[in-house]
């Protein structure tokens, strides 16, 4: 190897790598915690330093069915829930915001309808009380639906027109079939047909309370934050009745599933498949097992696939943990004409991992890089929010992060083994790849059986 | 700036500012805060693809990667693992006038960040096969990022050439395929010589620390590096347009139309006043559903789906020197743009005629605000924040000062710089057409 080094001559010898003293835990905060009349659990967690708050409200409203007429409704609420009241318009909701220094967004799926946001401290019992004033009585005006169901069927075409949104599309179809978990995109012209009365109806009918949790973390008294909640959400009930979603289906392996996109620069790798939950023993085991294979950037997959191979940007793989189960997805958007070397690799390292012992110095980085970065991740007052909520929703408390660091440190190089022969075996994950079928078809065909998959 | 007596100083938090400078020329800035056991440091490089020759587009990025690729010490690889390895994050990016590299930490990592830091600053293992293979990597940077994407390169990429007319400030940052293509070792060797200078540098290190020792810490890994001559600062000037230029994109992948109108703005440096009252301007217009272009073209139109402003070419004000731009973006079914810029140029016209309110202003701010301090409560945006204003400005300080500097900005002011800055004699009008060109 030349190596040309830009050191000046006579430079000095730099110094050896220092030694890293003994890593200091972050000391998480106390949660408070009421539960409403309405069933609405709310948590208020101290977060001093600087002066605002962050909000996430989950509300359930599950459908045991996900049609495309749902997914339509589920797109054009999300605008037009903060679209005015009886009391105040769709520029007085907005202007109201810009006064509290807040910002408010909702989502909304066949699972639940979330409000997510902040606000300046001050504001925070103005900000709560203006939730509870939407969600208590939205009006939907007839003019603001005509205008966002418009707008979003355009921002649906966008969406469609995306590879990542088409490939995400695909492997959720993959993994949950007919369940509504796969989601999908609507079509544009189901989303520029909703009423305004089929919101009234599906947001009435749908959304509710009961088991909804609201996070609150920032620089606020809790005992206080909780009282002003109480009296902005205390006397909203929503919905009464409450759907349940079916189980998740088994994933089954099969064909790799070919999407087609004529003329694609790139081909979107996807490679998905069941994981531990956050309540299963297991868990660390497989969070290890996961960083080791893509999970950063000292990964198996970055190394050969980006840094040896030059095939792809920023490959990657992670665990997403929803109600009803958890999710493994590998990803890498690879260049077209290395698609199936790229996919070689890719199924070469799941395939290491889940039969050969990883080494203990892979170990011991991984877990270090996972207890270090749990602990950033919880360090702004929106991260430990978002934790907190996903926590909660998983039924633990920060307790869980609290014990995490020593389960991390217990695990083995057998239980890494186990882990990701159970959850990264190639043969077990569905693949599904988005690109130009005519220049990839033939050779991914050296590798698998192909199925095509529906046009995007 | 004196304070709005009008209007209440907003709540602002304080972050505490030590600096010093090396011998050999690195300025150093520390912000301890110990209210968890992490810490961020930001190394800013006074260089950015503003400052790349003709015939080398793209590679004050493609050099950011190789940062990476390990140093005169450490082999490929080994930077990374001892940051990952030991709890912590990095990256990098590429701006029009600097490029930073920066990693968040367990604090009981901060020496060994120093050293990482000091270590490619004194000397990079600057191979073919390191260069080759991320030119690779970022080919396929530009594919998902740009080829493959709808709107890909919009706006950044596609309106510079529409208001600039020097190589400087009109060209592609992330290069073209055939200069990446042609960059080798050697130049790589000579950017880092001409470019990598630890007189060219900020350091900022934030978080869980102690000033003395973090000094001393500093000293000791960045001390010996020697110094080497610091180009002198460049100007990028060029003459604000005297009459209106248009360029159409055709975006194969876009099944809507796009728009984008920019102006050129006050010098974010030597005309700070009223640049800070354009990045009010740039909200009051465009930022959210209560702006003014929104209600306008969104709601009372319905001529776009979606409207957005930047202040600067990614949207962040205080990353860039002069020249740089206000643009107004609008999303719209296709078609014909000419009703969508009427409508835009009679709301421009009504804010410089005076229509913006004080309380208009003052919602404005306050969201604006609000923005800035939640930004700041990540101590790594603090860090790389504070590294840029120090580095353009020798002013870290701004970080605890931004909410006053808003708060200071009155109807007036918004009115005044929107009369000088935003005629549509001097703007530039890019438009995306969706669908290939025919």
């Amino acid at each position: 190897m030349t190596v040309t080094a830009s050191i000046p001559a006579g430079a000095p010898i730099p110094a050896a790598v220092p030694k890293v003293g003994p890593f200091r835990s972050t000391k998480l905060p106390a949660v408070d915690e009421r539960t409403l009349g309405n069933g609405l659990r709310a948590l208020a967690v101290r977060k001093p330093g600087i002066p605002l708050v962050q909000a996430r409200l989950v509300l359930p409203a599950p459908r045991p069915r996900a049609t495309g007429a749902d997914r339509a409704k589920q797109v054009v609420l999300t605008e037009t829930l903060l679209s005015g009241t009886p009391h105040r318009d769709s520029v007085e909701v907005a202007e109201a915001l810009q006064r509290m220094g807040a910002t408010l967004s909702v989502r909304s799926d066949s699972e639940d309808v979330r409000l997510q946001g902040s606000a300046l401290s001050p504001s925070l019992g103005d900000f709560l009380d203006l939730i509870g004033e939407l969600l208590a009585e939205p009006a939907f005006p007839k003019r603001e639906v005509e205008i966002e169901r418009a707008r979003k069927a355009q921002e649906v075409l966008l969406q469609r027109a995306e590879p990542a949104v088409i490939a995400r599309a695909a492997l959720k179809r993959r993994l949950f079939g007919e369940h509504p978990y796969a989601g999908g995109l609507p079509d544009p012209e189901e989303v520029g047909a909703v009423s305004a009365a089929e919101l009234r109806r599906y947001f009435t009918s749908r959304v509710t309370a009961r088991d909804g949790l609201l996070i609150l973390v920032g620089d606020l008294r809790p005992a206080k934050a909780l009282d002003a909640v109480e009296a902005a959400l205390g006397s909203w009930t929503g919905a009464t009745g409450k759907a349940r979603l079916p189980a998740l289906p088994p994933i089954e392996p099969g064909p790799l599933l070919l999407v087609d996109r004529p003329g694609a620069a790139q081909s979107n790798v996807r490679i998905g498949g069941p994981a531990l939950t956050r309540r299963d023993a297991g868990l660390p085991a497989l969070l290890l097992a996961n960083m080791i294979f893509g999970g950063y950037f000292s990964s198996r997959l970055v190394v050969n696939i980006r840094e040896d191979k030059g095939y792809t940007y920023s490959p990657r793989s992670w665990i997403d943990h929803q109600a009803l189960g958890s999710v493994l997805t590998v990803q890498a958007d690879v260049g077209t004409e290395v698609t199936a070397p790229a996919l070689l690799e890719t199924r070469y390292e799941l395939g290491r991992m889940a039969t050969v012992p990883v080494g203990a110095d892979e170990l011991d980085s991984a877990r270090r890089y996972l207890i270090g970065t749990t602990a950033l991740s919880t360090q702004t007052q929106s991260g430990l929010a978002e934790y907190l909520q996903a926590l909660s929703l998983a039924g633990l408390g920060l307790d869980y992060l609290r014990g995490l660091p020593k389960r991390l440190e217990k695990v083995t190089v057998g239980e890494v083994r186990d882990a990701a022969a159970e959850y990264l075996a190639p043969a077990r994950l569905p693949t599904v790849i988005v690109g130009d079928a005519q220049a990839i078809r033939p050779s991914l065909e050296t590798l698998d059986t192909v199925e095509d998959g529906p046009q995007p | 700036m004196p304070a709005n007596p009008r209007r209440k100083r907003p709540p602002a938090p304080a972050f505490a500012v030590e600096r010093f400078r090396l011998d050999n020329g690195l300025r150093v800035v520390l912000m301890p805060d110990s209210s968890a056991p992490t810490v961020a440091i930001a190394v800013v490089y006074d260089v950015g693809f503003r400052s790349e020759p003709e015939g080398m587009t793209g590679f004050a990025h493609l050099f950011e990667h190789l940062m990476f690729e390990g140093s005169v010490t450490l082999e490929k690889g080994q930077h990374d693992k001892l940051v990952t390895g030991n709890g912590g994050v990095m990256n990098g990016s590429t701006r029009a006038d600097y490029t930073n590299y920066y990693e968040q930490l367990p604090s009981n990592a901060l020496e060994l960040g120093l050293y990482l830091e000091a270590d490619r600053m004194r000397g990079l293992r600057l191979t073919d096969e390191n260069v080759q293979n991320q030119i690779a990597v970022v080919k396929e940077e530009i594919r998902v990022n740009v080829v493959n994407q709808p709107f890909g390169g919009f706006p950044w990429i596609l309106l510079p050439p529409v208001m600039f007319k020097t190589f400087a400030n009109a060209h592609n940052g992330y290069g073209s395929f055939v200069d990446l293509e042609a960059a080798s070792v050697d130049q790589a060797v000579a950017f880092f010589d001409q470019y990598y200078a630890p007189g060219n540098a900020t350091l900022v290190v934030a978080g869980d620390l102690d000033v003395d020792q973090t000094r001393e810490m500093v000293e000791r890994h960045f001390g010996p590096i020697p110094a080497r001559s610091v180009p002198p600062l460049a100007s990028f000037a060029e003459p604000v347009p005297t009459e209106e230029r248009r360029g159409v994109h055709h975006d194969p992948l876009a099944p809507l139309g796009a728009l984008a109108v920019a102006y050129r703005v006050p010098d974010p440096v030597n005309q700070w006043e009223d640049y800070v009252a354009s990045s009010v301007l740039t909200d009051l217009l465009a930022d959210g559903t209560a702006s003014r272009l929104y209600q306008r073209l969104v709601k009372r139109d319905r001529l776009a789906t979606h409207v957005g402003g930047l202040l600067g070419t990614f949207g962040d004000p205080f990353d860039m020197r002069d020249p740089t731009m206000l643009q107004l973006l609008a999303y719209h079914p296709p078609g014909d743009i000419g009703p969508l810029l009427d409508a835009l140029d009679e709301e421009l016209a009504a804010v410089r005629a005076g229509a913006a309110t004080a309380e208009e202003v003052d919602r404005v701010v306050t969201t604006m605000t609000a923005q800035t301090i939640r930004r700041l409560d990540d101590i790594m945006n603090r860090a790389l924040v504070a590294a840029a204003f120090e580095q353009q400005r020798s002013q870290a300080e701004l970080l605890s000062e931004l909410p006053a500097v808003l708060a200071a900005v009155t109807p007036d002011d918004v009115t005044r710089v929107a009369g000088h800055w935003l005629q549509p004699s001097s703007r530039a009008v890019l438009e995306v057409v969706p669908g290939g060109e025919r």
